[in-house]
C-alpha cells in the first residue's frame, strides 16, 4: 500500500497530440479516487500511464515517495483490472489467479492459500476449476479483481472495471467493489465514463476533459460546487439545466421570467472578476418544484413561474416534469462537448427538467407553476465556462 | 394436412421442404459430378492400377495381382530409404521453419512503420515459383557457375549431407513466409489487453510469450504445422532441379516420379502414390486426433 503522486505528468504522442497535460493528483495511501470524463479526456492514459503501459513524456510519478517513471510494469507492483477481464482463456479460474504469484515464483502452498483466500472473499470457491468461457460476466469479473488482489499489490488500478456488464448486475457490484476497497483498503484509481459510478464510488473524484484535470473533490462537493459547465453538465443525472440569462440590477432575466437574485448567489457573483451581463442559469431538476407542493417557510427564498408540461414521468419516488423553453438557446464550448459526448445536438436547449413532488398533481399538456429554489441557482460564464457562483 | 402428419411415428417434411430439399441436391449436382470426375475417379484409379502388373514396357503381362505391389515396395530398400529421407527433410524443414516463421510473424506484427513493405517484402519468396528458385540455387551451388560454391568450396550438391542440408535450405527459404503469414493470423487473435494484464501480473518478454501467447495460438500453430507437414511430406520440385534424387537424396515422391514416368512402371509408380496418400492422410489424423487441431472452417470454439 502506498499513496501516488502525480507531478505535472503530461502524455503527449510521437504525432504531437496532447492526450494528457500536466496533471498534478496526490493520491493519499488508501483512498478510492475515480478518474471520470467522457471517451477521449485522457482518463485511460492516466492510468496506463500509472500502470506503466504509456510512457511518460513529462513530468514525474511517485508511487510510495519514489519515482517510478522509469520502471517496467512488473516492477511498480501494483495490479490492473481491465474492462475486458483480459482473463487468461487456456487456464482455469485457480490458475488464473494464482497466475502473478506463480511469476513472482512463490510457494506452492503460499499460493494455494492466497487463491483460497481471495475466492472466498469473492465467492468464487465452486468455479475454481472451471474455464473463463464457463463462466458468466458477473463470476469473470470477480476473477479479474481475484488476480488483483491475491498478491497484496501497492495500488489497483481499475479501467471502465463494469462498462461490460448488465446494468443490474452492475449495480451490484458496484457495491461489491466499494466493500473490498473498503475492507482491504488498498490505494485505488478507478476509471469510469459513467458518472452515477464516480458518484457513488469514490472518495474524491477527478473530472477530466481534454486530457486536463477540471476539478478534484468529493462527489458531494463536485455536485454541489461545479467549477465551470463542463463539470456541471457531466455530474448529476438528469443532468442540469441550462439557460441563457441577463444580469441586471441584481436581476436576472430569463426566458422563464425575471428572478430576483437570493443575497447568497449575488455575493457570490459579484465577487466576479469583471461584469459579466450574459451568463448562463445552471438549475439542477430538484431545485425545481411543483410550486403547490411548496410548503410557506420555503417559498419566501423561491420564485415562481409557469409553463406548459410536455411530458410527464413517474419515477415512482418523485415524477419529472420537462417544458420547454422559448428563445435562445445556451451554448458553450464546454456544453457542446458535453452533448457530443452523450450523442445529442445540443444539451444547453431543448428540454428542462424539473424534479416535482410525487403527490403533485401536474399533468402532460396542462400548465403548471413552478417554483424555483433561488438559493441554489448557479451562473457561468458562457465565454470561459467558469462558474460565477463557484467558491474556491 | 397436418393431422396427416401427426398419424406417422417419423417427422414428415412437408411439401415445400421437400421441394427445397430437391432443388439442393439438383443444384449440387454438377459440382458434385465434376468433383467425382477430377478427383476421386484418379484416386480411385491409381488405387485399381496398383493392384496390378502394368509395366508399360511389358504391356502383355498386364495382370490382377492383388497387394503383390504393395509387398514388394514395402520390403523394398529404396522405399525405405527415400521414406527415412522424405521423414528427416520434413521434421528438419517444419521446425526451422516453425521458429524462423514465428520470428518473422512477430516482427511483422510489431512493425509501425512501413508495415505494407515489410510484409510484402517477406512474402517474395513464396511468391517465387519453386523451379524457378531452385534453378537459382543450384546455379548458386554449382562449381564455376556460383557465389555459395566458392563460398563453401568443392560442389556441395555433390555429397549426400550438403546436398540435403541445400535442399532444405532451399524449402526453408521458400516456405517460411507461408508460415509467418499463418502464425500472424493466430498473433492476430492475442488480445492486447491479455498481454498488458501479464505484463502488470509480473510477465518478463519472454514468459509472455510462453505462458500467454503461445497457448492462445495454438490452434493457429497446429493449422500452420499441419499445412506444412502435408506440404514437406510430398516435397519433389527442389529435389528434382537439384539433385534429381541423387547420391541419396532422393523422397518418396521422386522414387515414385522415376518408377511411374521414367520406368513406365503403372503398377509399382501407383502403389507408391497410394502409400503416400496414406502416409499424408495419417499425419492429417495424428494432427487432428492427437493434437486436436481444428481443422479451418470448422467453429467449435466454445467446446475446447
Amino acid at each position: 500500500m502506498a499513496d501516488i503522486v502525480l507531478d505535472k505528468v503530461t502524455k503527449k504522442y510521437p504525432d504531437g497530440a496532447l492526450a494528457v497535460q500536466e496533471v498534478n493528483l496526490e493520491i493519499a495511501d488508501g483512498e478510492f479516487i475515480i478518474l471520470v470524463g467522457p471517451s477521449g479526456c485522457g482518463k485511460s492514459t492516466t492510468l496506463n500511464m500509472l500502470a506503466g503501459l504509456e510512457d511518460i513524456t513529462a513530468g514525474e510519478l511517485r508511487i510510495g515517495g519514489e519515482r517510478v517513471n522509469e520502471k517496467a510494469p512488473k516492477d511498480r507492483d501494483i495490479a490492473m483490472v481491465f474492462q475486458s477481464y483480459a482473463l487468461y482463456p487456456h487456464m482455469t479460474v485457480r490458475e488464473n489467479m494464482a497466475f502473478p504469484l506463480r511469476l513472482a515464483k512463490i510457494d506452492d502452498k503460499i499460493v494455494d492459500a492466497k487463491v483460497a483466500e481471495a475466492s472466498k472473499i469473492l465467492d468464487l470457491g465452486q468455479h475454481l476449476d472451471r474455464k473463463p468461457s464457463n463462466l458468466s460476466g458477473g463470476q469473470r469479473q470477480r476473477v479479474a479483481m481475484g488476480r488483483a488482489i491475491v498478491r497484496n499489490p501497492k495500488a489497483f488500478l481499475m479501467d471502465e472495471p463494469l462498462s461490460n456488464l448488465d446494468a443490474k448486475l452492475r449495480v451490484q457490484m458496484r457495491t461489491e467493489v466499494s466493500r473490498l476497497q473498503k475492507n482491504l483498503g488498498t490505494t485505488t484509481v478507478y476509471v469510469t465514463h459513467d458518472q452515477t459510478e464516480a458518484m457513488t464510488l469514490g472518495d474524491r473524484v477527478v473530472v477530466m476533459r481534454g486530457g486536463a484535470v477540471q476539478q478534484v473533490g468529493s462527489p458531494q462537493y463536485l455536485y454541489e460546487n461545479p467549477a465551470n459547465l463542463f463539470v456541471a453538465g457531466f455530474i448529476g443525472s438528469p443532468a442540469m439545466n441550462f439557460i441563457p440569462a441577463t444580469l441586471e440590477n441584481g436581476e436576472l432575466s430569463t426566458a422563464l421570467g425575471t428572478f430576483p437574485l437570493s443575497d447568497k448567489v449575488r455575493r457570490m457573483a459579484e465577487r466576479g472578476r469583471r461584469p459579466v451581463r450574459e451568463v448562463i442559469m445552471g438549475l439542477r431538476p430538484e431545485h425545481l418544484e411543483d410550486a403547490s407542493m411548496v410548503e410557506g417557510a420555503n417559498s419566501s427564498r423561491g420564485a415562481t413561474f409557469t409553463t406548459q408540461v410536455d411530458v410527464l414521468e413517474s419515477m415512482g419516488s418523485d415524477k419529472y416534469a420537462y417544458f420547454s423553453i422559448s428563445g435562445k438557446r445556451a451554448s458553450s464550448a464546454q456544453l457542446d462537448e458535453l452533448a457530443a459526448d452523450v450523442g445529442v445536438s445540443d444539451l444547453g436547449a431543448g428540454q428542462t427538467v424539473a424534479r416535482i413532488s410525487a403527490a403533485s398533481r401536474a399533468k402532460e399538456g396542462s400548465s403548471l407553476d413552478v417554483w424555483v429554489d433561488l438559493d441554489k441557482i448557479q451562473l457561468f460564464d458562457p465565454e470561459s465556462g467558469k462558474a460565477l457562483t463557484y467558491s474556491d | 394436412m397436418s393431422t396427416h402428419a401427426a398419424v406417422k411415428a417419423k417427422p414428415v417434411l412437408s411439401e415445400g421442404k421437400k421441394a427445397e430439399r430437391r432443388l439442393g441436391l439438383l443444384l449440387c449436382a454438377p459440382a458434385a459430378f465434376i468433383m467425382i470426375a477430377v478427383t476421386a475417379w484418379p484416386i480411385i484409379y491409381s488405387f485399381w492400377l496398383s493392384l496390378q502388373r502394368y509395366d508399360l514396357k511389358f504391356p502383355d503381362k498386364q495382370e490382377f495381382i492383388g497387394l503383390e505391389n504393395y509387398t514388394a515396395v514395402l520390403s523394398s530398400p529404396y522405399w525405405w530409404d527415400a521414406f527415412g529421407i522424405t521423414a528427416l527433410l520434413t521434421v528438419i524443414t517444419v521446425v526451422i521453419e516453425l521458429v524462423l516463421g514465428m520470428a518473422l510473424a512477430l516482427v511483422m506484427h510489431r512493425t509501425l512503420v512501413g508495415r505494407g513493405l515489410v510484409r510484402t517484402s517477406a512474402l517474395i519468396p513464396y511468391g517465387i515459383v519453386t523451379v524457378v528458385a531452385a534453378f537459382s540455387w543450384k546455379y548458386a551451388y554449382t562449381p564455376e557457375t556460383g557465389y555459395l560454391a566458392e563460398l563453401f568450396g568443392g560442389a556441395p550438391l555433390t555429397d549426400k549431407a550438403s546436398a540435403l542440408a541445400i535442399i532444405a535450405s532451399a524449402e526453408i527459404w521458400k516456405t517460411t513466409p507461408f508460415m509467418a503469414l499463418l502464425l500472424m493470423a493466430g498473433l492476430a487473435l492475442v488480445p492486447d489487453d491479455m498481454l498488458k494484464a501479464a505484463a502488470m501480473d509480473g510477465a518478463s518478454g519472454w514468459q509472455r510469450f510462453t505462458k500467454i501467447m503461445v497457448p492462445m495460438m495454438k490452434p493457429a500453430i497446429l493449422v500452420a504445422l499441419l499445412f506444412r507437414t502435408l506440404d514437406a511430406f510430398r516435397i519433389f520440385d527442389n529435389i528434382f532441379v537439384l539433385t534429381a534424387g541423387s547420391q541419396g537424396t532422393g523422397s518418396v515422391s521422386m522414387l515414385t516420379y522415376n518408377n511411374l514416368i521414367k520406368g513406365l512402371n503403372l503398377g509399382i509408380g501407383s502403389t507408391m502414390s497410394v502409400l503416400i496418400f496414406v502416409a499424408v492422410a495419417i499425419i492429417a489424423f495424428v494432427f487432428i486426433k492427437v493434437f486436436g487441431t481444428a481443422a479451418p472452417g470448422s467453429d467449435n470454439g466454445g467446446k475446447r
